[in-house]
């Protein structure tokens, strides 16, 4: 045995057998290359606003460089209550409700640390964000996804669920919008989820990271429906809405015993959030309408754009009604979507993403984002017509 | 306004076709509106936005603090079209405040912007006085930075 294998075998068995991302792998063949244009990045690419910049500044000069409360910065919570009352339509006690975390990331990795017990099982729907699978595992729950489709737009139903649940089932996960469909929910098909999960005792935990961005309907927040917020953590951030991904912050808001369980981890493992990137939060949180109005306008422009060329091209493509994903087919091409996407990315230079990066039920599908700007996704769609005119199968 | 409106005041050269496409309107109607908006003047022209500063023109702009009588017919209306006939005048307002008029005049020398206040804008009947400021460098216009950002700086893939 090599040294190598020896050391890999004295791993813990969960990890050592946790594929990496396959986004990451993705990553890794795209940054030796020059001239790409990326559909690839799940990230805005607006800045953060200026306003919100500018006072990061002055707060490192006045200071802010401390460590805060475990929970987070007490001025940063209050106004983390007044704008979820408005914006999600739920009541979070600022004191003992809310807690400051290191991204979305961070708070769907405590909260199911805080909830799972070794043999748990957790529904969630797929194609879902790369992470909630491993986040899962690393909690020792058992992952049980539940494939979402186009024909019903990416949602999820009841049916769907009870097709899944058993008596070991404790935890429902929800992404709406999500991240890499665009699927939304809406009001009436939500209810028949919170149904289910009162019926089944069900605690849920919902990442709405990108509840700002829907385009054609506003955005419903399960945890606003009767009997929903008292089993619920509610998980939300800053990196979408405000375009601030590298602050690294987000917060879960739910029940006081939740929330609690969620901070004695935190406290241990991160002790508290970025006191910089709180500060920069609590000034997001002052005028948070006008930041967010244009860039929602802005991809509203471009998904239109960008949903509409793929479908004068003849490719199929459901309608993303949030977030800032389009998940066209592409498996009338004959060729899987990793194929698919390697030699886009060879013959074009189009970075786009595989489905399967967001579960086995993605194959057949390919991650675009339109967090790019116009002349990006109008050179890119340029570059996919030359591409998809000639054969793909060798 | 009219999200088409927003979208030329970005990029006036984008196609109908483009512009359809983001909106959701067929070309024709897009053009056939930007007819309609050119027709009823709410459209006024269309103009590149220029970092003068990078070629090196021989050319001063000057902001003009203008204070003026309001005429009894015509209030501020006519002697401020008067002043804005002037090829000078690139820019001219009506202001709240400590004065009545604001003015961006340019030239080629700071003497012509001068001579341009001392001769012509000065001796109008009901200019009562003028504060000149010559612009030195011009950081942003319209919207636009002039200082090139830098390169997106993002990871080429992420989650």
């Amino acid at each position: 045995m090599n040294a190598s294998a020896s050391l890999r075998n004295r791993l813990n068995t969960t990890v050592r057998d946790i594929p990496r991302s396959g986004i990451r792998d993705f990553f890794d063949i795209v940054s030796t290359m020059k001239d790409v244009i990326s559909l690839g990045i799940g990230e805005p690419d607006f800045d953060t606003p200026w306003h919100v910049r500018e006072s990061t500044v002055f707060a490192l000069e006045r200071g802010a460089t401390h460590y805060t409360s475990n929970y987070g910065y007490l001025e940063l919570r209050r106004a983390l209550s007044r704008y979820v009352q408005k914006v999600f339509g739920a009541e979070y006690n600022p004191e003992d409700e809310i807690l400051i975390t290191v991204g979305v990331s961070e708070a769907l990795d405590l909260a199911l640390r805080a909830l799972l017990n070794p043999g748990d099982e957790v529904l969630y729907h797929e194609p879902c964000y790369v992470s909630y699978r491993a986040t899962i595992l690393f909690a020792q729950g058992v992952p049980v996804p539940i494939e979402t489709r186009p024909e019903n737009g990416f949602r999820l139903t009841r049916q769907m669920l009870e097709a899944k649940a058993t008596p070991r089932t404790k935890v429902l996960m929800l992404n709406f919008p999500n991240n890499p469909t665009g699927a939304i929910m809406s009001r009436a098909d939500l209810e028949d989820i919170a149904a289910f999960a009162r019926d089944r005792d069900l605690l849920v935990v919902t990442d709405e990271i990108y509840g700002e961005l829907t385009y054609d309907r506003p955005h419903t927040s399960i945890v606003s429906l009767p009997g929903l917020r008292d089993r619920t953590i509610f998980l939300h951030g800053f990196s979408k809405a405000w375009a601030m991904t590298g602050f690294r912050l987000g917060y879960a808001c739910g029940p006081a015993d939740l929330i609690e369980a969620m901070m004695k981890i935190h406290q241990y493992t991160m002790l508290c959030a970025s006191s910089l990137s709180q500060k920069a939060a609590v000034e997001a949180l002052a005028r948070p309408e006008s930041d967010v109005a244009e860039m929602v306008n802005e991809y509203r422009r471009r998904r239109n754009f960008l949903v509409g060329a793929f479908r004068d091209l003849g490719i199929e493509c459901h309608q993303p009604l949030g977030a800032f994903y389009a998940f066209p087919s592409v498996s009338r091409f004959g060729v899987s979507s990793r194929d698919f996407a390697l030699k886009l990315l060879r013959e074009e230079r189009v970075a786009v993403v595989p489905g399967t990066a967001f579960g086995e039920c993605g194959e057949g599908f390919v991650r675009c984002a339109y967090a790019t700007n116009l002349e990006n996704i109008k050179e890119a769609v340029k570059r996919i017509q030359r591409f998809i005119a000639k054969p793909l199968k060798d | 306004m009219d999200e088409l409106l927003k979208l030329l005041q970005t990029n006036a050269l984008e196609s109908a076709e483009n512009l359809g496409r983001m909106l959701g309107l067929p070309a024709a109607e897009v053009s056939a509106r930007i007819a309609d908006y050119e027709k009823k003047g709410v459209i006024r022209g269309y103009q590149a936005i220029l970092n003068e500063d990078q070629l090196g023109l021989d050319k001063v702009t000057a902001v003009i603090e203008v204070k003026v009588t309001p005429q009894r017919e015509g209030g501020f209306d006519t002697i401020a079209q008067r002043i804005s006939r002037f090829p000078e005048v690139s820019s001219a307002y009506l202001m709240s405040g400590t004065y009545d008029l604001l003015l961006f005049v340019e030239g080629r020398t700071l003497r012509e912007v001068a001579s341009f206040v001392s001769e012509r804008l000065s001796p109008l009947e009901g200019v009562l006085s003028t504060s000149t400021h010559f612009m030195l460098k011009t950081y942003k216009r319209l919207g636009v930075l002039m200082q090139k950002e830098p390169a997106d700086e993002r990871l080429s893939v992420s989650p």
